[in-house]
């Protein structure tokens, strides 16, 4: 399970009321997921943006604990033998599997998940990410974290630009314990859509009126315009 | 034609009825591979000891063989090594076999979660060793264990905390970690349907862990919804063939 502290964290607080709502963060994801691709959906955020996926992008969705096919929670007779990897009940979709946690993992470890979204503590300018552990001497869990982030073929972050407190997440360098290494190609915040490049983050795009300068105010890293 | 499944059966068959044989468990038809049908959980549990290390299948509460949890603590075993994706929840089933002392060891994925209140207490003031393993990881070194494979190279946690003191070499330059294979003395299951050669089906996601645990331990007790009594199960369907399974227990239906 993809789970990370994000999924809990209350909307950062901002100075003025820019940015966007989780919804708007899912819809924007949904956007640029491909026609027949099987995404994996990590626990938090990343879960919301099944409910803006049209059906004619034919998109199927994996969950580490043995569905290929998740479908919407149930609206009556809910089947508690389905569950997702949040183990919240669930259904599957016509042309579902079963499958046990060898191969569902086989799928994730051998390449053959498209894309996995995950929600994160902190992402580095390399692709760095941190979601599973803040602090080791609690009892950690890391679920299927690490195995979905060397295993998809893209790795999306999507999470709160800056922490509670308002720090960045966004960093030179992660301070949490690893996930995986160079792994992250975009992330999807409240503030922005950034591309990870050999070059740090570039911000694709920004919410409604915050400038570059503001956004990079929030960042612990160099941000540029696609343009620079 | 061979027999259809039986119809489903809500979880409400957890909890205080969960020991409870089924009526039907003097009509089972004789086995004849491999596994054994038991009539009773201590038959099934036979011969555990202390000190072994245990499978415990399931992903949360979902295929988690819960009359034989219950059967294990009932046994008195301690210093056990715990295999299984979590650490319990709440005060029963695993959570209770922490709770009275007879864990040593546990190996998983996600100790942490809703619930595991008993695995907390217990981590945090030093009365439980802890393996975190992550779960590709963790089912792929179940796998390996069942196909003969001593240790593999995989990607998954090079570089983190997970890879420290274990041996790294680069494949197609990219950053590996040496794991091991992982076996155990014993196997609990839940699969939903066996038949007389001991093959089993599983129900939605209760497969999970359980298939896999049952190629990986040297003792492998199944707890299963329904036994097949009008001949056997489809062989396109079976996902456990019999010869993985040393025992089945039919629980209360």
């Amino acid at each position: 399970m993809a789970t990370t502290g994000s999924g809990a964290a209350a909307p950062a607080s901002h100075a003025t009321s820019i940015g966007w709502t989780r919804a708007d963060m899912a819809r924007r994801v949904a956007r640029d997921i491909g026609r027949g691709w099987t995404v994996n959906l990590g626990i938090g955020i990343p879960t919301l943006v099944a409910d803006h996926l049209p059906a004619e992008r034919c998109v199927t969705l994996h969950s580490e604990n043995g569905i290929l096919g998740v479908g919407p929670k149930p609206e009556s007779d809910p089947d508690p033998w389905i569950i997702n990897a949040g183990k919240e009940v669930v259904t599957v979709v016509p042309g579902a599997s079963y499958i046990h946690h060898a191969d569902s993992f086989a799928i994730i470890r051998g390449g053959h998940i498209d894309l996995s979204v995950m929600g994160a503590f902190e992402v580095a300018s390399n692709g760095d990410l941190a979601n599973w552990a803040t602090d080791l001497n609690r009892a950690p869990a890391v679920g299927g974290a690490m195995d979905l982030a060397v295993g998809a073929r893209k790795l999306w972050v999507m999470m709160e630009h800056v922490t509670r407190a308002g720090e960045p997440r966004l960093v030179a360098a992660c301070r949490y314990p690893l996930t995986a290494s160079a792994v992250v190609t975009r992330v999807y915040t409240d503030l922005a859509t950034l591309d990870v490049t050999p070059d740090g983050f570039v911000a694709l795009e920004m919410a409604p009126g915050l400038s570059l300068e503001a956004l990079q105010s929030r960042t612990g890293t160099p941000v540029r315009s696609p343009s620079e | 034609m061979l027999a259809q499944c039986g119809g489903y059966v809500p979880l409400g068959y957890r909890g205080a009825g969960c020991m409870t044989v089924s009526a039907g468990a003097t009509d089972l038809p004789p086995s004849i591979g491999r596994a054994r049908f038991c009539t009773d959980i201590g038959e099934a549990l036979a011969g555990v000891r202390d000190a072994m290390s245990v499978m415990i299948g399931g992903f949360g509460a979902v295929g988690q063989p819960d009359a034989l949890i219950e059967g294990l603590i009932d046994t008195g075993v301690t210093d056990l090594t715990i295999i299984a994706n979590n650490a319990g929840a709440g005060r029963i089933g695993l959570a209770r076999l922490l709770e009275l002392g007879r864990v040593r060891r546990v190996i998983c994925s996600y100790p942490r979660s809703p619930g595991s209140v008993v695995f907390e207490e217990l981590y945090e003031a030093g009365n439980i060793e802890l393996e975190i393993v992550p779960q590709g990881t963790l089912s792929e070194r179940m796998r390996a264990a069942g196909a003969g494979i001593p240790a593999f190279f995989t990607p998954t946690a090079a570089g983190t905390s997970i890879a420290e003191g274990k041996e790294v070499r680069r494949f197609n330059g990219r950053e590996c970690i040496l794991e091991t294979a992982l076996h155990a003395d014993l196997a609990l299951i839940e699969a939903w349907h066996a038949d007389a050669a001991g093959n089993l089906t599983y129900r939605a996601s209760g497969r999970n862990f359980n298939p896999v645990m049952a190629t990986a331990a040297e003792l492998v007790v199944a707890q299963v919804h329904h036994v097949e009594r009008n001949g056997f199960l489809n062989p396109e369907a079976v996902v456990t063939p019999g010869l993985f399974v040393d025992r089945i227990i039919e629980i209360g239906a």
